[in-house]
This record gives structure tokens, C-alpha cells and sequence, in this order.
């Protein structure tokens, strides 16, 4: 079989790591931040992805003109749902979260694979993006460090929009304390529906990037909705740091165990899932009891 | 949550025969459907223990249906092995799905809903992936074939018209039931009701609020497993399906549809659920999960506390 070495492992694991990172950073400011929980954020993520491969396929549109389509039909109907349906249940329990969340992962499965049917959707990557470099010893996917330099350029950029700009201060000011918020004269309805939209679009992003390494069919939303789930309360609330850090260990475990244990299977990254739930209750970094 | 009715008596209200009598009639009205009819039981008995756990103790769980594979394999690995006994097995599959659920509760009963949603979802997707890896145990994705079971109080025989599965999981839906019943109208079942109202206040009323959940924990997992065992020794078969999250996220659906904390929710909803999947699923699977979903969206948004529940307000609003 194939070995990539340890180093090999690292890189993908990050690779990997960063894209889970991606989709899921939006679900750690919903459930987070603004206490809701998500179970949908996957379809998401998956539209973004549909968007990207039928703009390619259909349409011709090259793979890197594609990307920010993804991004903005996604943050679009986050915008929208955000507007229409889950507005309303914010505060409500957590039970009608998670059956409103189901619900409308049902449905998306259900209508992706009446509208592009239930196999995997090809991508085709740009000649620039294929291929292999070779150095230390190790093989690197130019994919895979395309992948993490977008992830890590991205980080940064929203590191400086919610720590530096006024709808980062607006953002901050709204999920400390809505009311008083409201009371200093933040639109917060509007705050929330665009960071709502924002975590939605980069999921999208993250969707379509990950076509290549994660597979994009109708299950997609419920096949990744324990990883993302898992980077978030992992991670814990509040920072962008936990997500990366726990985004970055769930990685590399996952892609560990499937080339030293393949006779696992999932069964190590569960393993892993429960381990941390039982030993960080609260997330790496959490900030809360 | 739905509002918690007047401090319960325990006394049988003469309507509360209707189910029942439903129940063994459709034995005589639709002999074609014994077996559908036989799992509709087993579902309910499922959905009865889910409102146990989330109903009356408010623990939110996504792995429910880990129980029901631990009762599940338990009895037909017990009947494969020789021990075709079903009543022994139904105890047996109850006692390791007990154990399974103390050591799960620990685990459960100090988080929060999130926490207990993730550690409930993790420990189903464990046994899932463990029953998928063990083949050499549980036949894997080839399911557990070779159950064969012994006749019913060593006379009556499983057949495949499911007469005697019938008669088999209706009698022990109805004696769960029974027990449940008192279980959630003693003044255990208040102080549960209570700690899902008002869970920082309980302790100062002295009640042990762990403790209290531990145990509603273990005993919703105890009867998940009684309806894993009455599947498999009725279909002489189990499947992986029987620890699938589809099948925690259903049985949730079907609670909630019914009316969770509420116990004939559990009876309600199933039923509903059932036939509409029976129905719906065979003309076209894709529409029957569009359909589920929007139905879930929909209880949450305008049906709150679903059938009973909307029943009940209907019955509120002719009264005044």
C-alpha cells in the first residue's frame, strides 16, 4: 500500500484539518455565540459544494471562478433562512433546535438528490492546482497546500474583521449581550443574520474547496455533521483559536487512523470524539465552566 | 416543553382502554398487516422509553437507538447460540442494555443539552462503527443471521404471518407500558418532571438530581433494549440498521409527533409515523424523507407538543 510517512500524514491531516476548520466556523459562532444548535450547517456546506461542481460542469466555469460563487449562494440562503426561520427560535429550547436543524438536513438531502441524483459529483481542478511536489523526503499535494494557505489566509482576514473593524465590534457587543446592544443603538437583528450569512458563505467555500478531499454526494450534510459538531464543542466557544486547534488534532487523528488502523475504520476518530468530550468538557480553550 | 398537567393520580381513566382495544382489534380487521402491526409495537415501546429519558427527565439524546442494538444483538446472539428461550432473552437483552446505559448516564447527566447531544451521538456512532467492525460477532454489514428462536412458553412458534409476534410484543408493549406508567406518576417520576422544569432548584428541595437521572437514564435504556430484543426475536434477524442514527433521529421524530412526556404520545405518534412511512416510503423513498423533514419543521413551528398536544388545546379552546 501507499505510505506517505509521518510527515506525509501530518501534512494531509492538516490539509484536511483546515477544510473542517473552514465549514465549521460558522456552526462555532451559531452554537457558540448564539446558542443555537445547527444540525443543517452541513447542507450548507454542501450547497456551496453543488454550486461549484454544476457551475463547473453545466456551465464551464473554471474551478477558481466557482469558489466565491459557492460562497455567496451559500452565505444567500443562509441570509435568507436566517431572515425566514431560524430568527425565530433563537432562545428556544434545545430540542426544538435540533428537530427544526434535522428537518431542514431531511430536506435538503432529499431535494439534492432529486435535482442532481445520489452519486458523487466530479471536479475537475485546474492543471495549476494538480499534481505533486517532492521535497524532505515526503510528497505534498499542491491541492492540499493550496487548501491550507486559503484557510490560513482566510483566518487571518476574519481574525482582523471581528477583532479590528466596527461590524466586529458590533458582532462582539451583540453576542456578549444582546440587549444592552440593542440599548447602545446596534442593529443587532442585522448583526446576527449577516454573521449568520458570513459563517453560511465560508461554509460553502469550505463545501466546494473540499469536493477533492471530502467527496460531495446527497449525504454529505449528515456524513460530516458529527465532525463539524465535534470541532465545535471540541474547540470551544468564543475564540477562533479552540476550532483551529481541535479542527487541526480531529485532522490529523482521522487521517492517522485510516492509514495505521484501517482495520478501524471510523471507530478511531469516534473513539477520539468521546475521549475528548470526556477529558474537555468545556472545549481546549474554552472560556466557560 | 409542554405544560405539565395536574398532579397525576395513577388512576385509570376509562378512555385509556381505547388504544388497547384498537390495538387487538386491527389483530382481527387487517390480518394482512400482523407484522407491520408487530413492529409498529416494538416502535412504540422504543418511543415510550425515548419518553422516559427526554419527555419526563428532559435528557436531549441523538444515540437512543444504541440501547435498542445492545438489547437487540443481545437477544440474537443469545438465540443463535443456542438459547432460543424469548422471555430469558428479553430479560437478558434488558439487563446488558441497563449496563450500557448506567455507564453512558455518568457521562450524560452533568452537561449541558449540547454536551449530552454530542456524548449521546458519539456513543451511537461507536457501537455502530463497533457491531460494523466485529464481524466476526455480529455478522457485520451482513447483519447477525442464524437466530433461531424457541416457541413462545415452549408452545406457540414464530410464524411468518406474525401471529404470534403479534400477541408477543403487543402483551409486553402493554405490561411496559403499565410500568411505566407507574413509574412516571410516582413520586419518582414528579421529582424527574421537576428537575426537567427546574433543575437548580431540586437540590434544595433535597432531591439527589444525579442520581434521579442516572436512574431514568439506565431505565429509558433498559426498555430501548427490550424493544431491540422483541426485533430481532421476531424477524430472527439483526441488522446494523438497529444502531443507525436514523434510527435514534426516527424514533425522536416519532416521539415529538405523538407528543413527548406524555406516555401516550409515544403510542400515538408511533402509529401515525409508521403508517405514513409504509405508505409514503413505498410510492417514492426521497419524497418520504422531504416529507419527514418538513414535518419536523413544521411541529416545531406550529405544532408544538404535537398530536395530544394540539388535541388538547383544540379541547381547551371547545370547553371555554
Amino acid at each position: 500500500m501507499y505510505h506517505p510517512g509521518v510527515i506525509g500524514v501530518l501534512f494531509d491531516g492538516l490539509a484536511y484539518g483546515s477544510l473542517l476548520f473552514l465549514v465549521s466556523l460558522g456552526l462555532s459562532v451559531q452554537m457558540g455565540l448564539m446558542n443555537f444548535v445547527n444540525l443543517a450547517h452541513g447542507a450548507f456546506a454542501m450547497a456551496g459544494g453543488y454550486v461549484c461542481a454544476l457551475a463547473a460542469t453545466r456551465l464551464g466555469v473554471p474551478f477558481l471562478a466557482a469558489l466565491p460563487l459557492a460562497f455567496l449562494a451559500a452565505s444567500l440562503a443562509g441570509a435568507l433562512l436566517e431572515r425566514l426561520l431560524y430568527r425565530r427560535l433563537y432562545g428556544a429550547s434545545a430540542l426544538d433546535q435540533v428537530l427544526f436543524s434535522i428537518g431542514l438536513t431531511l430536506m435538503s438531502i432529499a431535494a439534492a438528490t432529486r435535482l442532481f441524483g445520489a452519486s458523487q459529483q466530479p471536479v475537475r481542478l485546474p492543471e495549476l492546482l494538480r499534481g505533486q511536489l517532492h521535497f524532505a523526503g515526503a510528497d505534498f499535494g499542491i491541492y492540499r497546500m493550496f487548501l491550507i494557505a486559503v484557510v490560513a489566509a482566510l483566518t487571518a482576514a476574519l481574525a482582523l474583521l471581528v477583532g479590528r473593524t466596527r461590524f466586529g465590534a458590533q458582532l462582539r457587543a451583540a453576542v456578549d449581550d444582546a440587549r444592552v446592544a440593542r440599548g447602545m443603538g446596534i442593529d443587532v437583528d442585522r448583526v446576527f443574520t449577516l454573521a449568520f450569512a458570513l459563517g453560511s458563505g465560508l461554509a460553502g467555500l469550505g463545501g466546494a474547496l473540499g469536493i477533492e478531499v471530502l467527496g460531495l454526494d446527497p449525504t454529505f450534510p449528515l456524513k460530516y455533521m458529527v465532525y463539524f459538531l465535534l470541532v465545535v464543542v471540541v474547540g470551544g466557544a468564543g475564540t477562533l483559536a479552540g476550532p483551529l486547534v481541535a479542527a487541526a488534532i480531529l485532522g490529523v487523528c482521522d487521517v492517522a487512523a485510516k492509514y495505521y488502523l484501517p482495520q478501524l475504520g471510523a471507530f478511531a476518530i469516534y473513539a477520539v470524539m468521546v475521549a475528548l468530550l470526556i477529558a474537555f468538557p468545556a472545549g481546549i480553550l474554552g472560556r466557560r465552566a | 416543553m409542554s405544560r405539565a398537567p395536574a398532579l397525576p393520580s395513577g388512576r385509570w381513566h376509562a378512555a385509556e382502554a381505547i388504544p388497547w382495544l384498537l390495538a387487538i382489534a386491527c389483530f382481527f380487521l387487517f390480518p394482512g398487516y400482523r407484522v407491520l402491526a408487530s413492529h409498529v409495537f416494538i416502535a412504540a415501546l422504543f418511543a415510550l422509553s425515548l419518553d422516559l429519558v427526554l419527555g419526563y427527565a428532559g435528557i436531549l439524546t441523538l444515540g437512543h437507538a444504541a440501547f435498542f442494538g445492545l438489547g437487540a444483538y443481545t437477544a440474537g446472539l443469545l438465540a443463535a447460540h443456542g438459547w432460543g428461550e424469548p422471555f430469558s432473552g428479553l430479560a437478558l437483552a434488558a439487563a446488558v442494555a441497563a449496563l450500557g446505559g448506567l455507564a453512558v448516564s455518568f457521562l450524560v447527566v452533568r452537561g449541558t443539552d449540547l454536551a449530552r447531544l454530542m456524548v449521546t451521538l458519539g456513543v451511537g456512532l461507536l457501537l455502530y462503527e463497533a457491531a460494523n467492525r466485529a464481524a466476526w460477532l455480529t455478522g457485520g454489514v451482513d447483519g447477525l443471521s442464524g437466530v433461531a428462536m424457541g416457541k413462545l412458553f415452549g408452545v406457540f412458534p414464530f410464524d411468518l404471518f406474525g401471529n404470534a409476534a403479534y400477541a408477543y410484543t403487543l402483551a409486553v408493549l402493554f405490561a411496559l407500558f403499565v410500568f411505566t406508567r407507574r413509574v412516571a406518576a410516582s413520586p419518582f417520576g414528579l421529582s424527574l418532571r421537576a428537575i426537567r422544569e427546574n433543575r437548580a432548584r431540586m437540590p434544595a428541595l433535597g432531591a439527589p438530581v444525579e442520581r434521579r437521572l442516572v436512574a431514568a437514564f439506565t431505565l429509558g435504556a433498559a426498555i430501548a433494549g427490550v424493544a431491540g430484543a422483541l426485533l430481532a426475536q421476531t424477524t430472527q434477524f439483526v441488522g446494523l440498521d438497529t444502531l443507525a442514527f436514523h434510527r435514534s433521529a426516527d424514533v425522536l421524530v416519532m416521539l415529538v409527533l405523538g407528543g413527548a412526556g406524555r406516555l401516550y404520545g409515544a403510542l400515538v405518534g408511533t402509529a401515525v409515523f409508521m403508517v405514513a412511512q409504509d405508505r409514503l416510503a413505498g410510492i417514492d423513498p426521497v419524497y418520504w424523507q422531504f416529507w419527514l423533514g418538513l414535518l419536523l419543521v413544521a411541529i416545531v413551528f406550529v405544532a408544538r407538543g404535537g398530536i395530544l398536544g394540539a388535541a388538547d388545546a383544540l379541547r381547551r379552546r371547545l370547553r371555554r
